[in-house]
């Protein structure tokens, strides 16, 4: 038993109210509460149904972490209510608090959004093992621990969505993914028995796949299920390298260039980094590397700054590279 | 107090598209009289770019970096996020993983080094803020800088993931609710502004692939500082620097408005506070104008 003594202290909601059959636009309802540290967000939902409007409306089920349901969003960071203690939203935002769907634009009723872009998503990484499976096995189909491991810890994602209305580029390039549909893909690219040849090559392409990814960690920071769904993300990049499904683009070309301009300089080359990376598209930059020059922003290749013990570096990607392009 | 000492890992950044603030963290460094050992054997961290392709080649470059802050004896500063990011992780899981960190050693030792984990690594930020300490910075201030709200913008990688973030430094920061850059912006005299994107991403490491979503960050970002009255924008990051300063016209382009504000590195509010010159700062290296000084 904790001996943590129940501390109580007054915190201002704000609580985003919509129907999208009746409003024309959302609003906000205020709510002062006494709120106790044992209470999790879930529990001012529920006072806020309970003790004050009948008619507020919010997904939840199994009130444990699992369904998946509850996810909603507390001063612009996603959250599981049921998970989240109100003592962690009181310790990073203090006593003001805005209670708000995932995702304010597919807001249906209150915090209910239509998470069908989710679901599709999700849906369009082939989210299941692909096998050839004996259905008369004479013996059992075992996968060692050391493979298991590999899944990590992809396989705890309870698409609660918390990830995806958190990414900055699902809401810009609606082709995209997400981390969660990523989680997923990995998932099952990295379980042994799956024979799934495009899966991989599908979560590469442009536009859609992982190299949209901006690399800003919002996922890995918000997952209740502390999944990490940018690692997966990084995974997903180096096994299309080493399964030489990696197209020749301009993406490919970005990650590659950096072992290029190492072993060349030990520094990267930035210029020279545009024009591998560009090939003959690099004429867009040239505006804005016109403007950087102006401004003594670009070094001549003649002066490129090198690392010292050169040599050093150069022996080692010689010796450590474990991928070829 | 002991003299600060640093070994200082300047990244590829500082050493070419952003000279000033090569030039402004010394000159800092000097007024502050916190003795940095550059670490020119150093080389690239790979900017989140090399993991995506070659992991364990990332892992050995890193750890050899920062086993040359160890052979100094002195904590690693970085000046630029994703640096930070690179090599702390780098720390993080060699130091948790004794096997992985001897097979690092194992190609180390092929030139004579090895990876100990003996050094930290920190953002000059909170070398700056931590080890300096602001109350000793506000008394040093000659030029308050008080006629201005300046925008603080952390930059994704000092402040996500918070996990990595609290190892390696002496204090948290709250990735949902930073205040190290506020308390400094403060420190410096200034008012610091309070925006939706500050703790947000510039869109930097997109910007060939993905162009568009990278403009639409960085004109979010100048958007939400200049409607919150910020006269200018301040980052710890060279990425973040690159992105507001210098791509202003695909930014306004890709979300429809003109936007555009000056964008001062870290080091640059700090010396302009002290006192540093425009010119020992590297004002001039601005593509958009530092128009204020
Ligand atoms: S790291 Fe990538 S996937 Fe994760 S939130 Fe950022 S852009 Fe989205
Ligand atoms: S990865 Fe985490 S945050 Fe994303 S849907 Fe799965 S459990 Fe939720
Ligand atoms: S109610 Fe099921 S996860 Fe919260």
């Amino acid at each position: 038993m904790s001996t943590n003594k129940i501390t109580t202290q007054k915190v201002n909601f704000k609580v985003f109210r919509f129907n999208a059959d009746e409003d024309y636009l959302p609003y906000y309802e205020d709510y002062s509460l006494d709120v106790t540290s044992e209470e999790v967000v879930l529990d001012i939902l529920n006072r806020i149904k309970w003790d004050y409007d009948g008619s507020f409306s919010y997904r939840r089920s199994c009130r444990h972490g699992i369904c998946g349901a509850c996810a909603i969003k507390v001063n612009g960071r996603s959250t599981l209510a049921c998970k989240e203690s109100m003592s962690t939203m009181i310790e990073y935002f203090g006593n003001d608090l805005t209670i708000e769907p995932l995702s304010i634009k597919r807001a249906v009723k209150d915090m209910i959004i239509d998470k069908a872009d989710f679901w599709e998503k999700h849906a369009a990484v082939t989210p299941y093992l692909v096998a050839d499976i004996d259905e008369t096995p004479m013996s059992e189909n075992l996968v060692s621990p050391h493979d298991a491991e590999e899944l990590n810890e992809a396989d705890l994602c309870i698409q609660c969505g918390a990830c995806h209305y958190a990414c900055p580029a699902v809401e810009i390039n609606s082709d995209f993914f997400g981390p969660a549909a990523f989680a997923a893909a990995y998932r099952f690219e990295a379980d042994v028995r799956d024979s799934d040849g495009e899966r991989l090559i599908n979560v590469n392409e442009e536009k859609q796949g992982v190299w949209d990814c901006v690399k800003c960690f919002e996922c890995t920071e918000v997952c209740p299920k502390h999944i990490n769904p940018f690692e997966k993300i990084t995974k997903l990049h180096q096994m299309a390298f080493k399964k030489g499904v990696a197209k020749n683009n301009v993406a490919t070309r970005h990650a590659v260039g950096f072992l290029h301009s190492i072993r060349k300089h030990g520094m990267l080359d930035e210029g020279g980094l545009v024009l591998y990376s560009e090939g003959p598209a690099i004429v867009k930059h040239i505006p804005v590397a016109l403007q950087m020059f102006r401004k003594g922003k670009i070094v001549m290749p003649w002066n490129m700054p090198k690392s010292g013990n050169l040599d050093e570096i150069q022996k080692l990607i010689k010796s450590s590279s474990t991928v070829k392009f | 107090m002991k003299k600060l000492k640093y070994a200082l890992f300047t990244g590829c950044t500082a050493r070419q598209s952003t000279p000033e603030q090569m030039m402004s963290t010394l000159a800092v460094a000097k007024k502050l009289d916190i003795e940095l050992i550059e670490l020119t054997e150093a080389s690239c961290c790979g900017a989140s770019h090399l993991q995506d392709y070659d992991d364990f080649l990332s892992l050995v470059l890193n750890a050899r970096n920062i086993a040359y802050a160890e052979k100094h004896g002195l904590t690693m500063v970085t000046i630029c996020n994703t640096c930070q990011l690179n090599t702390a992780m780098t720390k993080h899981r060699l130091d948790k993983n004794s096997e992985l960190k001897a097979k690092v050693n194992e190609k180390l030792a092929e030139v004579g080094l090895e990876y100990k984990g003996t050094s930290n690594v920190i953002h000059f930020l909170y070398a700056i803020i931590d080890d300096f300490g602001l109350d000793k910075i506000k008394k040093m201030v000659v030029k308050p800088l008080s006629q201005f709200n300046i925008a603080p913008f952390y930059g994704c990688h000092n402040i996500r993931p918070s996990e990595l973030h609290d190892e390696s430094h002496k204090q948290k920061e709250n990735p949902y609710n930073p205040t190290s850059l506020d308390d400094l912006i403060i420190a410096c005299g200034a008012m610091s502004v309070e925006y939706e994107e500050k703790n947000k991403c510039c869109g930097f490491h997109v910007e060939l692939q993905a162009p568009h979503t990278a403009s639409v960050l960085t004109g979010n970002a100048i958007a939400g500082a200049t409607d919150n009255n910020a006269d200018m924008m301040v980052t710890p990051c060279p990425l973040c620097h690159l992105k507001l300063d210098t791509q202003t016209k695909h930014a306004s382009e890709a979300i429809g408005r003109e936007v555009s504000l000056p964008v001062l590195h870290m080091q640059q509010m700090v010396g302009l506070a002290l006192g540093c010159t425009p010119a020992e700062l590297g004002l001039k290296h601005h593509v958009t104008d530092v128009n204020f000084v």
